[in-house]
């Protein structure tokens, strides 16, 4: 009977509740948290696609904000500037990244470990650096203010959809666009491919010798991590209402990096659990204090220490430890 | 313009880009000797530097009466950030040298936040700053161009430090074994050495480099918040360049990166932070291991 009940739990489609849930936000909720659910959308395929490179292949990038940010910029400069529509901004936002990523990564999978993250950040800085100097088509110090909001108007045309704000529609074009992208990345993670990845990130060596082109499978992960977080952050920018080159300076790459261990790097749900619990802690944090980074801090060195396999993994080790409680050995 | 006046501007740039390259080894120098022994790679490294300038600053208005307060100031901010150097690497660091990297990585910049709050907390966010000592506060001519004593003071005191760090690590018992380190931790563990102790003395000492160079940097530069992460990335460049854990690839890799600043403004005008990293990437492409280091 016990078995059956946690049988269950495996069985009922979460993602399809939490998706469901997270729609109804612009309706239930207020404008804010509107703004809070969109931040933690994008904030979780950010962190997914970098769960590709981290916990799947095992590759410590430190410039991943690079991607999300050349995805913000070719997004923004398309949009604004040349006034291109989002249908096709939006997929030439997640190519330009894949395309960086592509030649950067071509680099950087030629070194390993401490070299490699050296090298990833490295770029991520030749990023930040033309982002802030290149005054013509970055706008310099002074980013990319007002980018247009896509044209969503044919949404009035879905009952109940009439009165929502310009802001909650694109949240829900959000929505929609992150599920779709994490469904593709959880297929990606699952298939053959995916699998040939954990198994380079376990044994490199092995996997070389039974034949497999590391450096290519490596290259392969580091495209399609760079073009998700290039379309999380075209997404970004238009929230935003705008891109400026803080957004890739390094210090972001580690706040990514923070919300993937959070959430547990072992699991493909674990990076999103970590942005929605960043996001709401920070939330109600800073409500009562400005020393945010302090906690973030402190809060980091508790997970290093305590919790390495983050929030996920620390559930469902508790788990496994309530179910071997009540169900004997054998039974 | 006259060919002097051409020779006395470049080299006024050449000086320029030396003190940027002095002051950066002063830094750097301890970045990559806590890489090359112990292969930690330390983004707090910069936190230690800010805090350096912020005791300086501290010690100073405590002292305001003695006209010289400025060196002793010096000396408490080094001394502060190495106790605290060692407190992290006893209670916290240690536990972590047999992880991965990911996890020193991030122990380090977990410290980056919370130092840098800590910062702010203690002495605000306004911008702060120590006036030069007396004895060094005039300027000499060199070659028709002015040259302020405190610059060349530390572009004296660069070179000492690493004819000094050399010298300790080649011809003394203590430095043999930081050597050997470096190669082999276990086979040393093995023949009987204390590593441990190795491993928080040499912290230990990149903590009192990395507060000293904050405390001399206060009379040229004003403290404020944020300077940690902005000198954390000009240290990794110059490490990458030189060589993680070569001490004199880190003196040149300075040398080289102050330069390459001081005329890529001339040649690229807002283009020269893109030069410097660049040629970070480029180095690492080429040369992971930096101009003067070896393959790990």
């Amino acid at each position: 009977m016990i078995r059956r009940r946690f049988a269950l739990v495996g069985g009922v489609p979460w993602t399809l509740i939490v998706f469901l849930a997270a729609s109804t936000v612009p309706w239930l909720g207020s404008r804010y948290d509107t703004f809070l659910a969109a931040q933690i959308a994008i904030d979780a395929l950010f962190a997914v696609s970098l769960n590709l490179l981290l916990g799947t292949t095992g590759l410590v990038s430190f410039g991943h904000v690079a991607y999300f940010g050349v995805g913000a910029y070719v997004c923004g400069i398309l949009m604004k500037t040349y006034a291109v529509p989002f249908t096709l901004a939006f997929p030439a936002a997640g190519l330009g990244a894949a395309a960086f990523a592509l030649v950067s990564g071509y680099f950087c999978v030629r070194l390993t470990r401490i070299y490699f993250a050296m090298l990833t950040l490295a770029f991520s800085q030749i990023v930040w650096a033309i982002c802030w100097k290149w005054n013509d088509v970055t706008g310099g110090d002074q980013g990319l203010p007002e980018i247009p909001y896509p044209d969503l108007d044919w949404m009035a045309a879905i009952p109940g959809f009439g009165d929502l704000r310009i802001g909650d529609r694109f949240y829900l074009l959000t929505l929609v666009l992150v599920a779709v992208s994490l469904a593709v990345l959880r297929q990606i993670t699952r298939s053959p491919f995916g699998r040939m990845l954990t198994a380079i990130r376990d044994n490199p060596e092995r996997a070389a010798f039974i034949g497999l082109n590391v450096r290519a499978y490596q290259l392969a992960a580091f495209v399609v991590a760079g073009g998700f977080a290039g379309l999380a952050g075209a997404l970004y920018g238009i929230f935003n209402r705008g891109v400026f080159a803080d957004y890739v300076f390094w210090s972001k790459s580690a706040e990514v990096m923070i919300m993937t261990i959070l959430g547990g790097m072992d699991y493909f749900w674990g990076p999103p659990v970590g942005a929605l619990a960043l996001v709401w802690l920070n939330q109600a944090i800073t409500d009562y204090t400005e020393y945010w980074p302090f906690v973030l801090g402190t809060l980091l060195v508790v997970l290093l220490y305590a919790f390495p396999g983050g929030i996920v993994g620390g559930l469902v080790a508790g788990f496994h430890l309530v179910r071997r409680r009540l169900i004997p050995s054998g039974a | 313009m006259r060919g002097g006046d051409g020779a006395s501007f470049l080299f006024s740039q050449f000086m320029g880009g030396l003190t940027t390259a002095m002051f950066l080894f002063l830094i750097a120098s301890g970045l990559s000797l806590v890489f090359g022994i112990m292969r930690v790679l330390n983004f707090a490294h910069g936190s230690f530097y800010m805090l350096g300038a912020y005791l300086a600053w501290q010690a100073v208005e405590w002292l305001q009466p003695t006209a010289e307060g400025f060196w002793p100031a010096t000396l408490f901010a080094a001394l502060g950030v190495a106790l605290l150097g060692a407190i992290v690497e006893r209670l916290l660091l240690r536990h972590l040298y047999g992880r991965e990297e990911l996890y020193q990585l991030l122990f380090t910049y977990a410290l980056v936040l919370i130092l840098g709050d800590a910062a702010k907390f203690l002495w605000g966010t306004q911008q702060l700053s120590v006036s030069t000592p007396p004895v060094l506060a005039g300027s000499v001519q060199v070659f028709g161009t002015t040259q302020p004593l405190y610059n060349l003071f530390i572009m004296g005191l660069g070179p000492a430090i690493a004819v000094g760090g050399w010298l300790v690590l080649h011809r003394t018992g203590i430095g043999r074994m930081v050597r050997a380190a470096s190669y082999d931790r276990e086979i040393l563990d093995a023949l009987g050495a204390n590593v441990g102790a190795l491993y928080t003395g040499m912290f230990v000492v990149s903590a009192f480099l990395a507060g000293l160079s904050g405390a001399l940097v206060t009379p040229i530069q004003s403290i404020v918040p944020g300077m940690d992460v902005l000198i954390i990335v000009q240290a990794f460049i110059v490490v990458v360049i030189g060589g993680l854990g070569s001490l004199w690839g880190t003196f040149w890799g300075s040398v080289i990166y102050g330069q390459v600043l001081s005329f890529g403004i001339l040649i690229f005008p807002g283009f020269s932070l893109f030069s410097v990293f660049a040629l970070m990437a480029v180095i690492l492409i080429v040369r992971p291991w930096g101009l003067f280091g070896r393959p790990l």
